[in-house]
């Protein structure tokens, strides 16, 4: 046997566990036909309706992301608050005692497949949303200036909100309560900053995947495609680093 | 071998475990009782690494759980009946286990096999019984073949036939020179699978004894357990006075 020479337990041992966690679920894989689905669903009647053609049409096939991004970050969560309310979450431990990398492989194989699955809706909304507008309107094509990469920072986008889903998860641990609050964080907190201050209201994570990720035209007063990108990031990586960090430190 | 030395655990103002010690040795099975709430489940806790004690420390083979380099493959463990998701199934549950340390993917069919859930391995573990959860907790507990074995009440939800062939099992685990950690609080079902004793209340150590040795200081092993921990009974119904 090959794997008896490695010496202990690492990192592609336990990712391959959290694989077969993941795959083994109906619930993932109906979740991401769901969240691909709407997507795609949303991007043909908004390509369908359209009747103007000087928007910025990559931006309006791309409008079924907000709702993906909700499941996937509800994904993210159950990744691991459903290892707490089964008690499965012991037996995860007991197999695999180093909670750091136990983290950062849930993190790796979720945020592999959320991505994945958020590049194929991406894609095929936006062909499809392109193909359903009116023959009067020129359709945008990837070889544009900005098209491809606003398509492809959507499907990243649903990967970085389901890691922060997985980061909350692993901080509150209760699934009711870290939904609560990746919905009041992602959503309803938009609508409060929006009331309170225009300029960091950018800066939220809706906010970035809808008007700075999945744009090809900017927009007034929201951060650049990349900023954007890179402060979604920092969000992913500050919920999982604390989530790390308090899955270290407390009692299973 | 298993050794816990000084293990202190605070649970806020509760003292779930006080400055325990004792030993586990391999090749007997050791019994671990102890009322409602004594602290037998907060010591296996602290044993896997899951919980970190306020003071002590408990090691397995002379190393801290956490230190250990396959886990699955040096100690197999058993705390709750339905540590699993309801969604999976039951292969699964054992497939994803086998992947995190290495085991070879025809073990799970092995163990299936040992505690007789072939015939179910592909149904969801969440419609399981409480029967055959106990039979999946001690699958994944086999699954590395390991040298020790950390049992929480694994025969609650068994039926009669499965008692007498779990107890056959721990006994034939122990007789090839394995460590058999089985927590209870049936004193007449530890009577006849365990030949060592540890018995605690309210998180201290009352006796770390043999069978034999217990049984001969009363009419009978449940006597000597009453007489031993009568003072560290937590929940107990009121003498009815008709």
């Amino acid at each position: 046997m090959s794997s008896i020479a490695t010496t202990h337990y690492r990192f592609r041992h336990v990712a391959r566990m959290e694989w077969i966690k993941l795959r083994s679920l109906r619930s993932t894989w109906w979740t991401l036909a769901v969240t691909v689905a709407a997507a795609i669903a949303i991007g043909v009647v908004v390509g369908a309706k359209t009747k103007d053609g000087s928007g910025d049409l990559t931006n309006n096939a791309l409008g079924g992301v907000a709702i993906g991004l909700l499941l996937t970050g509800v994904l993210g969560v159950l990744a691991i608050t459903s290892e707490y309310t089964s008690g499965m979450i012991r037996a995860t431990l007991a197999a695999a005692p180093n909670r750091s990398l136990l983290l950062a492989s849930k993190a790796a194989i979720f945020g592999g497949i959320a991505l994945v699955a958020g590049e194929i809706a991406s894609f095929i909304a936006f062909f499809a949303s392109t193909a359903t507008l009116p023959g009067s309107i020129t359709a945008p094509t990837l070889g544009q200036p900005g098209v491809l990469r606003a398509v492809v920072l959507s499907g990243v986008g649903y990967c970085l909100i389901g890691l922060i889903g997985l980061g909350l998860g692993a901080i509150i641990r209760h699934t009711p309560a870290a939904i609560a609050v990746l919905v009041g964080g992602v959503y309803i907190i938009t609508m409060v900053v929006a009331g309170i201050s225009e300029s960091i209201r950018g800066y939220v994570p809706i906010s970035i995947v809808a008007n700075s990720l999945s744009t090809v035209q900017h927009l007034q007063g929201a951060p650049s495609p990349w900023v954007g990108l890179g402060v979604l990031a920092l969000y992913a990586v500050v919920a999982l680093g604390v989530g790390g960090g308090l899955l270290a430190w407390r009692d299973a | 071998m298993i050794e816990v030395r000084t293990l202190t655990k605070r649970y806020g103002e509760t003292v779930a475990v006080n400055q325990l010690s004792f030993s586990v040795r391999p090749g007997v099975v050791t019994g671990f009782l102890g009322p409602n709430g004594s602290g037998k489940s907060t010591t296996m806790r602290l044993m896997l690494g899951l919980d970190v004690p306020d003071s002590g420390q408990a090691t397995i083979g002379g190393k801290r759980y956490r230190e250990l380099r396959w886990p699955l493959r040096e100690v197999g463990a058993s705390l709750e009946a339905r540590a699993f998701h309801p969604g999976r199934s039951a292969r699964a549950h054992l497939m994803a286990l086998a992947a995190s340390n290495a085991i070879p993917r025809k073990r799970v069919q092995e163990v299936l096999g040992i505690v007789g859930l072939s015939g179910a391995a592909r149904r969801r573990a969440g419609k399981f019984s409480l029967g055959m959860a106990q039979r999946l907790g001690l699958a994944a507990a086999l699954l590395g073949d390991p040298g020790v074995l950390l049992l929480d009440e694994p025969v609650n939800g068994l039926d009669p036939e499965g008692i007498r062939w779990i107890r056959g099992l721990l006994k034939s685990l122990a007789a090839e020179g394995r460590t058999v950690l089985v927590s209870s609080h049936l004193i007449s079902e530890m009577a006849l699978t365990a030949e060592h004793l540890v018995v605690i209340g309210a998180g201290r150590l009352l006796a770390d004894t043999t069978v034999t040795e217990l049984s001969a200081r009363s009419t009978s092993l449940e006597e000597a357990f009453f007489a031993l921990t009568d003072g560290s009974v937590e929940y107990r119904a009121e003498t009815r006075n008709s």
